[in-house]
Protein backbone atom coordinates (compact mmCIF):
# COMPACT_ATOMS: atom_id res chain seq x y z
CA UNK A 1 0.00 0.00 0.00
CA UNK A 2 2.83 2.33 1.17
CA UNK A 3 4.51 1.63 -1.98
CA UNK A 4 1.02 2.07 -4.38
CA UNK A 5 1.08 5.52 -2.76
CA UNK A 6 4.77 6.58 -3.32
CA UNK A 7 4.07 5.72 -7.17
CA UNK A 8 1.00 7.97 -7.62
CA UNK A 9 2.39 10.74 -5.96
CA UNK A 10 5.78 10.18 -8.49
CA UNK A 11 3.92 9.65 -11.87
CA UNK A 12 3.09 12.96 -12.89
CA UNK A 13 6.41 14.29 -12.01
CA UNK A 14 7.88 11.91 -14.27
CA UNK A 15 5.52 12.57 -16.87
CA UNK A 16 6.24 16.03 -17.10
CA UNK A 17 10.16 15.18 -16.72
CA UNK A 18 9.91 13.15 -19.63
CA UNK A 19 7.77 15.39 -21.92
CA UNK A 20 5.18 14.09 -24.06
CA UNK A 21 6.50 14.59 -27.59
CA UNK A 22 9.02 11.73 -26.58
CA UNK A 23 6.24 9.43 -26.00
CA UNK A 24 8.15 6.61 -25.08
CA UNK A 25 7.17 3.40 -23.99
CA UNK A 26 8.75 1.22 -21.38
CA UNK A 27 9.04 -2.29 -21.91
CA UNK A 28 6.99 -3.83 -19.17
CA UNK A 29 6.92 -7.90 -19.90
CA UNK A 30 8.89 -9.82 -21.82
CA UNK A 31 8.49 -13.73 -22.66
CA UNK A 32 9.97 -15.89 -24.87
CA UNK A 33 10.06 -19.47 -26.25
CA UNK A 34 12.64 -21.43 -28.34
CA UNK A 35 9.73 -23.16 -31.03
CA UNK A 36 10.81 -26.93 -32.70
CA UNK A 37 10.38 -27.22 -36.31
CA UNK A 38 9.00 -30.48 -36.19
CA UNK A 39 6.48 -33.09 -38.13
CA UNK A 40 3.78 -31.84 -35.96
CA UNK A 41 3.44 -28.74 -37.89
CA UNK A 42 2.13 -29.25 -41.21
CA UNK A 43 4.42 -27.74 -44.11
CA UNK A 44 2.85 -24.57 -45.92
CA UNK A 45 1.93 -26.09 -49.35
CA UNK A 46 2.36 -23.04 -51.49
CA UNK A 47 6.09 -23.12 -50.09
CA UNK A 48 6.69 -26.98 -50.50
CA UNK A 49 5.33 -26.53 -54.24
CA UNK A 50 7.67 -23.95 -54.93
CA UNK A 51 10.54 -25.77 -54.07
CA UNK A 52 9.63 -28.51 -55.68
CA UNK A 53 11.23 -27.39 -59.32
CA UNK A 54 14.64 -26.60 -57.24
CA UNK A 55 14.40 -30.06 -55.39
CA UNK A 56 13.33 -32.59 -58.65
CA UNK A 57 16.35 -30.55 -60.66
CA UNK A 58 19.11 -30.84 -57.54
CA UNK A 59 18.20 -34.59 -57.43
CA UNK A 60 18.29 -35.24 -60.73
CA UNK A 61 21.73 -33.64 -60.90
CA UNK A 62 22.89 -35.04 -57.75
CA UNK A 63 21.89 -38.54 -58.54
CA UNK A 64 23.01 -39.02 -61.69
CA UNK A 65 25.30 -41.75 -62.36
CA UNK A 66 28.85 -41.28 -62.34
CA UNK A 67 30.98 -44.29 -61.61
CA UNK A 68 30.73 -47.82 -60.58
CA UNK A 69 32.23 -48.95 -57.19
CA UNK A 70 33.19 -52.22 -57.14
CA UNK A 71 33.32 -52.55 -52.98
CA UNK A 72 32.66 -50.79 -49.89
CA UNK A 73 35.61 -48.01 -49.01
CA UNK A 74 35.86 -46.78 -45.22
CA UNK A 75 38.22 -44.61 -44.04
CA UNK A 76 38.00 -47.31 -41.02
CA UNK A 77 40.05 -49.96 -43.26
CA UNK A 78 43.89 -49.75 -42.87
CA UNK A 79 46.33 -49.06 -40.70
CA UNK A 80 48.22 -46.27 -41.90
CA UNK A 81 46.71 -46.26 -45.52
CA UNK A 82 43.42 -46.48 -46.52
CA UNK A 83 41.94 -47.11 -49.97
CA UNK A 84 39.33 -44.28 -49.75
CA UNK A 85 41.71 -42.27 -48.47
CA UNK A 86 44.39 -43.43 -51.31
CA UNK A 87 41.89 -42.35 -53.69
CA UNK A 88 41.28 -38.78 -52.56
CA UNK A 89 45.07 -38.32 -52.35
CA UNK A 90 45.47 -39.86 -56.03
CA UNK A 91 42.44 -37.85 -57.32
CA UNK A 92 43.86 -34.58 -55.81
CA UNK A 93 47.10 -35.18 -57.49
CA UNK A 94 45.84 -36.57 -60.70
CA UNK A 95 43.40 -33.77 -61.23
CA UNK A 96 45.15 -30.50 -60.02
CA UNK A 97 48.45 -30.99 -60.99
CA UNK A 98 47.83 -30.30 -64.23
CA UNK A 99 46.21 -26.84 -63.45
CA UNK A 100 49.38 -26.43 -60.87
CA UNK A 101 51.94 -26.57 -64.11
CA UNK A 102 49.91 -24.09 -66.03
CA UNK A 103 50.40 -21.65 -63.46
CA UNK A 104 53.65 -22.54 -61.84
CA UNK A 105 55.62 -24.56 -64.59
CA UNK A 106 55.56 -27.42 -62.42
CA UNK A 107 53.87 -30.38 -61.14
CA UNK A 108 52.78 -31.27 -58.01
CA UNK A 109 55.27 -33.96 -55.57
CA UNK A 110 53.13 -34.77 -53.25
CA UNK A 111 49.85 -34.62 -52.01
CA UNK A 112 48.80 -34.56 -48.01
CA UNK A 113 44.98 -34.66 -46.78
CA UNK A 114 43.58 -35.34 -43.54
CA UNK A 115 41.54 -38.80 -42.32
CA UNK A 116 39.16 -36.31 -40.31
CA UNK A 117 38.37 -34.95 -43.98
CA UNK A 118 36.84 -37.74 -45.53
CA UNK A 119 33.59 -37.58 -44.15
CA UNK A 120 31.85 -40.75 -45.14
CA UNK A 121 32.04 -43.88 -46.75
CA UNK A 122 32.20 -44.89 -50.48
CA UNK A 123 29.01 -47.63 -50.58
CA UNK A 124 29.38 -50.03 -53.53
CA UNK A 125 27.48 -49.46 -56.04
CA UNK A 126 26.26 -46.71 -58.63
CA UNK A 127 28.89 -43.37 -57.46
CA UNK A 128 26.53 -40.53 -57.87
CA UNK A 129 27.23 -36.55 -57.51
CA UNK A 130 25.38 -37.01 -54.19
CA UNK A 131 28.71 -39.35 -53.44
CA UNK A 132 31.07 -36.60 -53.68
CA UNK A 133 28.98 -34.26 -51.63
CA UNK A 134 29.27 -36.69 -48.59
CA UNK A 135 32.68 -37.74 -48.75
CA UNK A 136 33.57 -33.89 -48.99
CA UNK A 137 30.15 -31.93 -47.98
CA UNK A 138 32.95 -28.59 -47.35
CA UNK A 139 33.91 -26.54 -49.49
CA UNK A 140 37.71 -26.51 -49.11
CA UNK A 141 40.02 -25.28 -51.91
CA UNK A 142 43.09 -27.38 -53.28
CA UNK A 143 46.30 -25.46 -52.50
CA UNK A 144 49.64 -26.08 -53.20
CA UNK A 145 52.59 -25.07 -50.79
CA UNK A 146 56.25 -24.96 -52.31
CA UNK A 147 58.07 -26.51 -48.70
CA UNK A 148 62.02 -27.15 -48.57
CA UNK A 149 63.26 -30.91 -47.49
CA UNK A 150 63.60 -29.24 -44.01
CA UNK A 151 59.94 -28.25 -43.79
CA UNK A 152 59.27 -31.79 -45.05
CA UNK A 153 60.87 -33.17 -42.47
CA UNK A 154 58.35 -31.65 -40.25
CA UNK A 155 55.73 -32.92 -41.97
CA UNK A 156 57.14 -36.30 -41.41
CA UNK A 157 58.01 -35.82 -37.60
CA UNK A 158 53.70 -34.54 -37.74
CA UNK A 159 52.76 -37.89 -38.78
CA UNK A 160 54.91 -40.07 -36.70
CA UNK A 161 53.19 -38.08 -34.04
CA UNK A 162 49.87 -38.44 -35.40
CA UNK A 163 50.08 -41.89 -36.16
CA UNK A 164 47.02 -41.68 -37.92
CA UNK A 165 46.07 -42.66 -41.93
CA UNK A 166 46.41 -39.22 -43.34
CA UNK A 167 45.80 -39.34 -47.08
CA UNK A 168 49.04 -39.05 -49.01
CA UNK A 169 50.24 -39.49 -52.60
CA UNK A 170 53.88 -39.32 -54.65
CA UNK A 171 55.49 -40.28 -51.01
CA UNK A 172 56.32 -43.14 -50.08
CA UNK A 173 56.67 -44.15 -46.07
CA UNK A 174 58.18 -46.54 -43.74
CA UNK A 175 57.68 -46.71 -40.38
CA UNK A 176 58.59 -49.17 -37.61
CA UNK A 177 56.21 -50.72 -35.26
CA UNK A 178 56.09 -47.58 -33.30
CA UNK A 179 55.39 -45.06 -35.83
CA UNK A 180 59.21 -43.82 -36.14
CA UNK A 181 59.65 -43.02 -39.68
CA UNK A 182 62.62 -45.07 -41.25
CA UNK A 183 62.43 -44.26 -44.60
CA UNK A 184 60.89 -41.88 -47.01
CA UNK A 185 61.40 -41.62 -51.09
CA UNK A 186 59.41 -39.44 -53.61
CA UNK A 187 59.60 -40.82 -56.69
CA UNK A 188 62.27 -42.99 -55.52
CA UNK A 189 64.99 -40.46 -54.42
CA UNK A 190 65.23 -39.51 -50.34
CA UNK A 191 64.54 -36.06 -49.71
CA UNK A 192 66.56 -33.65 -50.12
CA UNK A 193 67.12 -30.39 -47.42
CA UNK A 194 68.36 -28.39 -50.56
CA UNK A 195 65.44 -28.62 -53.00
CA UNK A 196 61.55 -27.93 -52.44
CA UNK A 197 58.80 -29.80 -52.98
CA UNK A 198 55.22 -29.12 -54.08
CA UNK A 199 53.26 -30.67 -51.16
CA UNK A 200 49.02 -29.96 -52.46
CA UNK A 201 46.62 -30.20 -49.60
CA UNK A 202 43.21 -27.79 -48.64
CA UNK A 203 42.80 -24.47 -47.57
CA UNK A 204 41.79 -25.38 -44.46
CA UNK A 205 44.84 -27.67 -43.24
CA UNK A 206 47.28 -25.17 -45.30
CA UNK A 207 45.91 -22.28 -42.65
CA UNK A 208 46.39 -24.54 -39.59
CA UNK A 209 43.73 -27.09 -39.50
CA UNK A 210 44.76 -30.35 -37.62
CA UNK A 211 47.94 -27.92 -36.35
CA UNK A 212 49.59 -28.61 -39.95
CA UNK A 213 52.43 -26.30 -38.87
CA UNK A 214 54.57 -27.12 -41.01
CA UNK A 215 52.56 -25.13 -43.88
CA UNK A 216 52.99 -22.11 -41.65
CA UNK A 217 56.02 -20.25 -43.90
CA UNK A 218 56.49 -22.20 -47.23
CA UNK A 219 58.78 -20.99 -50.10
CA UNK A 220 55.62 -19.89 -51.85
CA UNK A 221 52.16 -20.90 -52.68
CA UNK A 222 49.92 -21.56 -55.79
CA UNK A 223 46.09 -21.54 -55.16
CA UNK A 224 44.17 -24.20 -57.89
CA UNK A 225 40.67 -22.49 -57.69
CA UNK A 226 39.57 -26.08 -57.56
CA UNK A 227 37.01 -27.28 -54.83
CA UNK A 228 38.46 -31.08 -53.87
CA UNK A 229 34.47 -32.07 -54.37
CA UNK A 230 34.78 -30.86 -57.71
CA UNK A 231 38.12 -32.57 -58.13
CA UNK A 232 35.75 -36.03 -57.04
CA UNK A 233 33.11 -34.86 -59.41
CA UNK A 234 35.44 -34.62 -62.53
CA UNK A 235 37.22 -37.79 -61.96
CA UNK A 236 34.14 -39.98 -61.19
CA UNK A 237 32.94 -38.43 -64.37
CA UNK A 238 35.70 -39.77 -66.48
CA UNK A 239 35.95 -43.22 -64.42
CA UNK A 240 34.24 -46.39 -65.13
CA UNK A 241 35.09 -48.29 -62.62
CA UNK A 242 36.52 -46.72 -59.74
CA UNK A 243 39.94 -49.40 -58.39
CA UNK A 244 41.27 -47.88 -55.11
CA UNK A 245 43.05 -50.40 -52.74
CA UNK A 246 45.09 -50.42 -49.54
CA UNK A 247 48.60 -50.50 -50.79
CA UNK A 248 52.41 -49.92 -49.67
CA UNK A 249 52.66 -45.83 -50.09
CA UNK A 250 52.35 -45.67 -46.01
CA UNK A 251 53.44 -48.81 -43.76
CA UNK A 252 54.63 -49.71 -40.44
CA UNK A 253 57.01 -52.93 -39.83
CA UNK B 1 3.23 -27.08 -22.22
CA UNK B 2 3.48 -23.20 -21.86
CA UNK B 3 4.67 -22.83 -18.15
CA UNK B 4 5.93 -19.92 -17.66
CA UNK B 5 9.55 -19.29 -15.27
CA UNK B 6 10.21 -15.85 -14.42
CA UNK B 7 13.41 -14.82 -14.47
CA UNK B 8 13.94 -11.51 -12.23
CA UNK B 9 15.71 -10.16 -9.23
CA UNK B 10 13.51 -10.03 -6.47
CA UNK B 11 13.74 -6.22 -5.35
CA UNK B 12 12.56 -5.80 -8.94
CA UNK B 13 10.08 -8.63 -8.54
CA UNK B 14 8.24 -6.46 -5.92
CA UNK B 15 8.36 -3.22 -7.90
CA UNK B 16 6.51 -4.90 -10.82
CA UNK B 17 3.71 -6.24 -8.68
CA UNK B 18 3.11 -3.07 -7.00
CA UNK B 19 3.12 -1.10 -10.09
CA UNK B 20 1.04 -3.84 -11.72
CA UNK B 21 -1.79 -3.74 -9.79
CA UNK B 22 -1.91 -0.26 -10.16
CA UNK B 23 -1.93 0.07 -13.69
CA UNK B 24 -4.98 -1.97 -14.25
CA UNK B 25 -6.88 0.79 -11.69
CA UNK B 26 -5.28 4.12 -13.23
CA UNK B 27 -4.66 2.71 -17.18
CA UNK B 28 -7.48 1.50 -19.75
CA UNK B 29 -6.07 -2.24 -20.86
CA UNK B 30 -5.76 -1.52 -24.34
CA UNK B 31 -2.93 0.86 -24.03
CA UNK B 32 -0.37 -2.67 -23.14
CA UNK B 33 1.09 -3.10 -26.66
CA UNK B 34 2.13 -6.14 -27.89
CA UNK B 35 5.44 -6.93 -30.02
CA UNK B 36 6.40 -10.11 -31.19
CA UNK B 37 10.18 -11.08 -32.48
CA UNK B 38 10.93 -14.19 -34.35
CA UNK B 39 14.09 -14.95 -35.63
CA UNK B 40 16.59 -17.35 -37.13
CA UNK B 41 20.16 -17.48 -37.52
CA UNK B 42 22.91 -20.10 -39.20
CA UNK B 43 20.21 -21.51 -41.72
CA UNK B 44 22.97 -22.27 -44.39
CA UNK B 45 20.69 -23.43 -46.88
CA UNK B 46 18.37 -26.20 -44.96
CA UNK B 47 15.26 -25.89 -47.09
CA UNK B 48 14.04 -29.34 -46.84
CA UNK B 49 13.79 -30.86 -43.17
CA UNK B 50 16.21 -33.29 -42.21
CA UNK B 51 15.71 -36.84 -43.64
CA UNK B 52 14.87 -39.63 -41.29
CA UNK B 53 18.66 -41.16 -41.32
CA UNK B 54 20.21 -37.78 -40.70
CA UNK B 55 21.60 -38.42 -36.90
CA UNK B 56 20.03 -36.35 -34.12
CA UNK B 57 18.27 -33.72 -36.61
CA UNK B 58 16.55 -36.56 -37.91
CA UNK B 59 12.68 -35.39 -39.09
CA UNK B 60 13.43 -31.83 -37.96
CA UNK B 61 13.82 -28.42 -39.55
CA UNK B 62 12.43 -27.48 -43.42
CA UNK B 63 11.32 -24.24 -45.00
CA UNK B 64 7.59 -25.09 -45.18
CA UNK B 65 7.15 -25.72 -41.69
CA UNK B 66 8.75 -22.80 -40.77
CA UNK B 67 6.38 -20.70 -43.35
CA UNK B 68 3.37 -22.59 -41.72
CA UNK B 69 4.40 -21.51 -38.17
CA UNK B 70 5.41 -18.27 -38.95
CA UNK B 71 2.04 -17.55 -40.61
CA UNK B 72 0.04 -19.14 -37.37
CA UNK B 73 2.43 -16.35 -35.10
CA UNK B 74 1.30 -13.27 -37.64
CA UNK B 75 -2.60 -14.27 -37.15
CA UNK B 76 -2.26 -14.23 -33.20
CA UNK B 77 -0.36 -10.92 -33.26
CA UNK B 78 0.25 -9.01 -36.86
CA UNK B 79 2.79 -6.63 -35.27
CA UNK B 80 5.30 -8.96 -35.61
CA UNK B 81 9.25 -8.59 -36.99
CA UNK B 82 10.81 -11.69 -38.55
CA UNK B 83 14.58 -11.30 -38.41
CA UNK B 84 17.63 -13.50 -39.38
CA UNK B 85 20.88 -13.33 -37.74
CA UNK B 86 23.01 -14.24 -40.97
CA UNK B 87 24.78 -17.80 -42.83
CA UNK B 88 21.90 -17.89 -44.80
CA UNK B 89 24.16 -19.83 -46.87
CA UNK B 90 26.15 -22.93 -47.32
CA UNK B 91 25.62 -26.13 -46.13
CA UNK B 92 23.32 -28.16 -48.46
CA UNK B 93 23.74 -28.53 -52.28
CA UNK B 94 20.71 -26.31 -53.12
CA UNK B 95 23.54 -23.20 -52.08
CA UNK B 96 25.90 -25.09 -54.39
CA UNK B 97 23.53 -25.71 -57.15
CA UNK B 98 21.91 -22.21 -57.21
CA UNK B 99 23.89 -20.11 -55.32
CA UNK B 100 21.80 -18.67 -52.52
CA UNK B 101 18.51 -17.99 -55.07
CA UNK B 102 16.18 -20.19 -53.28
CA UNK B 103 17.01 -18.96 -50.05
CA UNK B 104 16.83 -15.93 -50.78
CA UNK B 105 13.77 -16.65 -52.40
CA UNK B 106 11.83 -18.21 -49.67
CA UNK B 107 12.76 -15.88 -47.27
CA UNK B 108 11.01 -13.19 -49.41
CA UNK B 109 8.12 -15.50 -49.23
CA UNK B 110 8.52 -16.09 -45.55
CA UNK B 111 8.17 -11.83 -45.47
CA UNK B 112 11.41 -11.58 -43.68
CA UNK B 113 11.92 -7.98 -42.45
CA UNK B 114 15.74 -8.12 -42.64
CA UNK B 115 18.85 -10.05 -42.27
CA UNK B 116 22.19 -9.38 -41.11
CA UNK B 117 25.28 -11.23 -42.90
CA UNK B 118 26.68 -13.48 -42.11
CA UNK B 119 30.52 -15.04 -42.89
CA UNK B 120 29.23 -18.00 -44.77
CA UNK B 121 27.22 -15.55 -47.05
CA UNK B 122 30.58 -14.22 -48.70
CA UNK B 123 31.43 -18.17 -49.35
CA UNK B 124 30.39 -17.24 -53.53
CA UNK B 125 32.61 -14.70 -52.99
CA UNK B 126 31.36 -10.60 -52.44
CA UNK B 127 29.90 -10.61 -56.45
CA UNK B 128 28.48 -13.36 -55.53
CA UNK B 129 25.91 -12.21 -52.20
CA UNK B 130 25.66 -9.19 -54.58
CA UNK B 131 24.29 -11.34 -57.51
CA UNK B 132 21.51 -12.95 -55.23
CA UNK B 133 20.55 -9.17 -53.80
CA UNK B 134 17.28 -8.96 -56.59
CA UNK B 135 15.92 -12.27 -54.84
CA UNK B 136 15.47 -10.74 -51.57
CA UNK B 137 12.68 -8.32 -50.63
CA UNK B 138 13.84 -7.61 -47.34
CA UNK B 139 17.45 -5.44 -45.70
CA UNK B 140 20.33 -6.37 -45.23
CA UNK B 141 21.17 -4.46 -41.72
CA UNK B 142 25.05 -4.31 -40.93
CA UNK B 143 26.93 -1.56 -39.61
CA UNK B 144 30.73 -2.34 -39.48
CA UNK B 145 31.41 -3.78 -42.29
CA UNK B 146 32.27 -0.86 -44.84
CA UNK B 147 31.52 -2.52 -48.54
CA UNK B 148 32.63 1.55 -49.93
CA UNK B 149 35.20 -0.16 -52.28
CA UNK B 150 33.38 -2.91 -53.08
CA UNK B 151 30.38 -3.94 -55.52
CA UNK B 152 27.67 -4.05 -52.50
CA UNK B 153 28.47 -0.38 -51.65
CA UNK B 154 24.47 1.15 -51.05
CA UNK B 155 23.14 -2.34 -50.79
CA UNK B 156 23.10 -2.84 -46.72
CA UNK B 157 21.62 -0.07 -44.19
CA UNK B 158 23.41 0.10 -40.77
CA UNK B 159 20.01 0.11 -38.98
CA UNK B 160 16.21 0.65 -39.88
CA UNK B 161 13.30 1.14 -37.67
CA UNK B 162 10.08 -0.37 -38.03
CA UNK B 163 6.88 0.73 -36.80
CA UNK B 164 4.16 -1.55 -35.28
CA UNK B 165 0.88 -0.42 -33.75
CA UNK B 166 2.75 3.28 -32.78
CA UNK B 167 5.78 1.28 -31.37
CA UNK B 168 9.13 2.10 -32.88
CA UNK B 169 11.79 -0.53 -33.00
CA UNK B 170 15.33 -0.21 -33.96
CA UNK B 171 17.36 -2.88 -35.48
CA UNK B 172 21.34 -2.63 -36.28
CA UNK B 173 23.35 -5.35 -37.64
CA UNK B 174 26.55 -6.57 -36.40
CA UNK B 175 29.08 -8.84 -38.30
CA UNK B 176 32.66 -10.84 -37.47
CA UNK B 177 35.97 -9.80 -38.32
CA UNK B 178 35.94 -11.67 -41.70
CA UNK B 179 40.26 -11.45 -41.76
CA UNK B 180 41.28 -15.07 -41.09
CA UNK B 181 38.07 -16.74 -41.56
CA UNK B 182 36.90 -16.13 -44.64
CA UNK B 183 39.49 -15.88 -47.33
CA UNK B 184 39.97 -12.49 -48.55
CA UNK B 185 39.69 -13.22 -52.03
CA UNK B 186 35.83 -13.54 -51.12
CA UNK B 187 35.19 -10.42 -49.38
CA UNK B 188 38.07 -8.77 -51.16
CA UNK B 189 37.64 -4.82 -49.57
CA UNK B 190 35.03 -5.15 -46.95
CA UNK B 191 36.58 -3.41 -44.33
CA UNK B 192 35.32 -4.36 -40.57
CA UNK B 193 34.88 -1.42 -38.14
CA UNK B 194 34.57 -2.11 -34.42
CA UNK B 195 31.38 -3.70 -33.27
CA UNK B 196 31.52 -1.95 -29.93
CA UNK B 197 31.61 1.47 -31.18
CA UNK B 198 29.44 0.92 -33.86
CA UNK B 199 26.70 -0.26 -31.50
CA UNK B 200 27.26 2.25 -28.80
CA UNK B 201 27.09 5.08 -31.76
CA UNK B 202 23.94 3.49 -33.64
CA UNK B 203 22.54 2.74 -30.16
CA UNK B 204 22.39 5.72 -29.39
CA UNK B 205 20.82 7.69 -32.08
CA UNK B 206 18.49 5.05 -32.06
CA UNK B 207 17.33 5.67 -28.87
CA UNK B 208 17.60 8.97 -28.35
CA UNK B 209 17.42 10.78 -31.61
CA UNK B 210 15.12 8.18 -33.60
CA UNK B 211 13.49 7.93 -30.31
CA UNK B 212 12.87 4.06 -30.58
CA UNK B 213 10.78 2.29 -27.74
CA UNK B 214 12.84 -1.18 -28.31
CA UNK B 215 16.36 -2.07 -29.82
CA UNK B 216 17.41 -5.18 -31.17
CA UNK B 217 20.77 -5.78 -32.72
CA UNK B 218 21.45 -8.44 -35.49
CA UNK B 219 24.80 -9.62 -34.35
CA UNK B 220 27.19 -12.60 -36.18
CA UNK B 221 29.68 -12.88 -33.71
CA UNK B 222 28.90 -15.38 -32.26
CA UNK B 223 27.13 -15.94 -28.65
CA UNK B 224 30.73 -16.23 -26.24
CA UNK B 225 34.21 -17.06 -26.32
CA UNK B 226 36.99 -17.99 -24.12
CA UNK B 227 39.56 -15.46 -25.04
CA UNK B 228 38.91 -11.95 -25.58
CA UNK B 229 37.29 -11.92 -29.18
CA UNK B 230 34.19 -9.71 -28.94
CA UNK B 231 31.00 -11.35 -28.67
CA UNK B 232 27.07 -11.11 -27.96
CA UNK B 233 27.84 -11.63 -24.27
CA UNK B 234 30.68 -8.91 -24.44
CA UNK B 235 28.74 -7.13 -26.40
CA UNK B 236 25.70 -6.63 -24.12
CA UNK B 237 27.65 -5.89 -21.06
CA UNK B 238 29.68 -3.45 -22.99
CA UNK B 239 27.34 -1.27 -24.72
CA UNK B 240 24.02 0.83 -22.94
CA UNK B 241 21.11 1.13 -25.54
CA UNK B 242 20.17 -2.65 -26.84
CA UNK B 243 16.79 -4.59 -25.25
CA UNK B 244 17.86 -7.82 -27.26
CA UNK B 245 20.74 -9.15 -29.48
CA UNK B 246 19.83 -11.91 -31.78
CA UNK B 247 22.85 -13.86 -32.76
CA UNK B 248 24.48 -16.30 -34.58
CA UNK B 249 27.89 -17.67 -35.95
CA UNK B 250 28.08 -20.14 -32.99
CA UNK B 251 25.42 -22.53 -33.34
CA UNK B 252 24.55 -21.79 -30.25
CA UNK B 253 21.54 -23.53 -29.03
CA UNK B 254 20.15 -21.17 -26.09
CA UNK B 255 16.38 -22.81 -24.34
CA UNK B 256 15.77 -19.28 -23.20
CA UNK B 257 17.74 -15.99 -24.21
CA UNK B 258 20.62 -15.27 -21.10
CA UNK B 259 19.58 -12.24 -19.45
CA UNK B 260 22.64 -10.08 -19.28
CA UNK B 261 23.10 -6.50 -17.23
CA UNK B 262 24.30 -3.58 -19.93
CA UNK B 263 26.57 -0.95 -19.26
CA UNK B 264 23.85 1.30 -17.45
CA UNK B 265 22.93 -1.57 -15.16
CA UNK B 266 19.70 -2.22 -17.32
CA UNK B 267 18.75 -5.44 -18.43
CA UNK B 268 19.70 -7.07 -22.38
CA UNK B 269 18.65 -10.26 -23.52
CA UNK B 270 20.85 -12.72 -26.01
CA UNK B 271 19.24 -15.06 -27.64
CA UNK B 272 19.82 -17.44 -30.46
CA UNK B 273 18.34 -20.71 -32.20
CA UNK B 274 21.19 -23.01 -32.82
CA UNK B 275 21.99 -23.98 -36.72
CA UNK B 276 19.90 -25.27 -39.64
CA UNK B 277 16.54 -23.77 -38.71
CA UNK B 278 15.59 -26.92 -36.39
CA UNK B 279 13.83 -24.08 -34.27
CA UNK B 280 12.07 -20.63 -34.87
CA UNK B 281 12.93 -18.24 -31.60
CA UNK B 282 10.11 -16.18 -30.55
CA UNK B 283 10.65 -13.24 -27.92
CA UNK B 284 7.51 -11.21 -26.78
CA UNK B 285 7.77 -7.37 -25.45
CA UNK B 286 4.39 -6.18 -23.93
CA UNK B 287 4.75 -2.28 -23.76
CA UNK B 288 3.01 -0.13 -21.41
CA UNK B 289 2.64 3.39 -21.63
CA UNK B 290 2.62 3.62 -17.84
CA UNK B 291 6.11 5.71 -17.76
CA UNK B 292 6.90 5.04 -13.96
CA UNK B 293 8.41 1.62 -14.66
CA UNK B 294 11.60 1.88 -14.58
CA UNK B 295 13.96 -0.55 -16.50
CA UNK B 296 14.72 -2.61 -14.29
CA UNK B 297 10.98 -3.29 -13.42
CA UNK B 298 11.30 -5.79 -16.07
CA UNK B 299 9.48 -8.79 -15.66
CA UNK B 300 11.04 -11.83 -17.46
CA UNK B 301 9.02 -14.50 -18.48
CA UNK B 302 10.79 -17.53 -20.40
CA UNK B 303 8.37 -20.05 -21.82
Amino acid sequence: MKFKFLITLLSPLLICCKGTEKNSRNVAEISSERISINSEIIADQEIDEFIKPYQKHLNATLDSVLAYNPTLLSKNDGDLNTAIGNLMADVVMQQASPVIEKRSGRKIDIVLLNHGGIRSELPSGDITTRSAYNLMPFENEIVVAELTGAQLKEMLKYLEKAKTAHPISGIKIKANRDYKIREATIKGEKIDKNETYFVATSDYLFNGGDNMNFFRDPVNVYAADYKIRNALIDHFTKTDTIRAKIDDRYIRE
Amino acid sequence: MKRKDFIQNTAVATAFLGLGGLSTLSFKPETRRHITILHTNDVHSHIEPFGPEEGRNAGLGGVARRATLIEKIRQENPNTLLLDAGDIFQGTPYFNFYGGELEFKLMSKLKYDAATIGNHDFDNGIDGLYAQLPHADFDFIISNYDFKNTIMDGQTKDYRVFHKDGIKIGVFGLGIELQGLVNDKLYKETKYLDPVEMATEIGAKLKNEENCDLVICLSHLGYQYKGDKISDIKLARATSNIDLIIGGHTHTFLERPTVETNKKGNKVLVNQVGCYGLYLGRVDFFLDENKNIEADGVKIAID
